[in-house]
């Protein structure tokens, strides 16, 4: 009976640590893939172009206008919910395409980071929350580029 | 919720990639009829694969419109490759397809 007992105990024991275990896999996988993938929550989270600026390059970095990105956009978004931008450069040696609308709650909208021997030809549909100025920022070789386009929104699409 | 439409076709020495995905895109900033707020629920990547090696890597905010439209440009395959396509939202869920280059 006693042995009966001394392994029920060893069992009891082994099936808790198990149990033990199999939790922190659970909370690994659910924290690991923003993790893993390195996701910039400070910079989706930013309140403003600023901020999200700061979030996004380690040094201050002031764009450079640039006649080489070409920035598609509507003048006017009937539906601030959908509105296509679309965004192409010519520019060598291109890293990252950051697309950002300066008067969203929060103005980062989508990154691209270009593998090896892509183009720098992305198009996506984002929300408008209101009339604000879309702006297209392009790393290459070291330099951050930008361009401008101004879009009237209709109604918009960020809800509140 | 789950579904990724993508199209890859060869354009010279490129291929443009065309993907439609169904996704809620939740901001968090929406409220309920009952004045509660809808927790975010969006994309926050979409990976395109070949052979194991990343060929473009996007990052979504909750700003992007609900089943995102994503075109991209990818370098170095031709027709007949095979791309992998998938995204990974904020709540850890995940999906991928893949697509043969037209």
């Amino acid at each position: 009976m006693q042995k009966i007992n001394k392994e029920r105990r060893t069992l009891l024991k082994g099936s808790a640590m198990a149990i033990a275990l199999g939790m922190t896999g659970i909370a690994q996988l659910l924290t690991a893939p923003q993790a893993f993938a390195a996701w910039p929550k400070d910079a989706f989270a930013g309140r403003s172009v600023d901020e999200v600026m700061a979030a996004l390059f380690d040094e201050k970095v002031v764009p450079v206008d640039s006649g080489d990105i070409f920035l598609k956009a509507p003048d006017i978004a009937e539906n601030g919910a959908v509105v296509p931008i679309s965004v192409e450069s010519s520019l060598p040696n291109i890293k990252r395409i950051i697309i950002l609308v300066e008067d969203n709650p929060t103005p980062m909208v989508a990154s691209f980071i270009l593998g090896e021997g892509a183009k720098a030809d992305v198009s996506t549909r984002i929300k408008m929350g209101k009339t604000s100025n879309v702006v297209a920022l392009i790393e290459s070789e070291g330099n951050v580029y930008a361009a401008r386009k101004n879009v009237k929104v209709t109604i918009g699409g960020c809800g509140g | 919720m789950a579904g990724i439409k993508a199209k890859a076709k060869q354009k010279g020495d490129f291929v443009e990639l065309k993907t439609l995905m169904k996704h809620p895109m939740e901001t968090g900033l929406r409220k309920d009829k009952k004045g509660v707020k809808i927790p975010a629920h969006h994309i926050t990547e979409i990976t395109v694969k070949s052979a194991g090696k990343v060929l473009m890597t996007v990052e979504y905010g909750p700003a992007i419109s609900k089943n995102p439209y994503t075109s991209v440009v990818i370098g170095g395959k031709k027709t007949g490759d095979t791309l992998n396509v998938g995204w990974v939202d904020n709540t850890g869920k995940s999906e991928n397809i893949d697509v043969v280059v037209k």
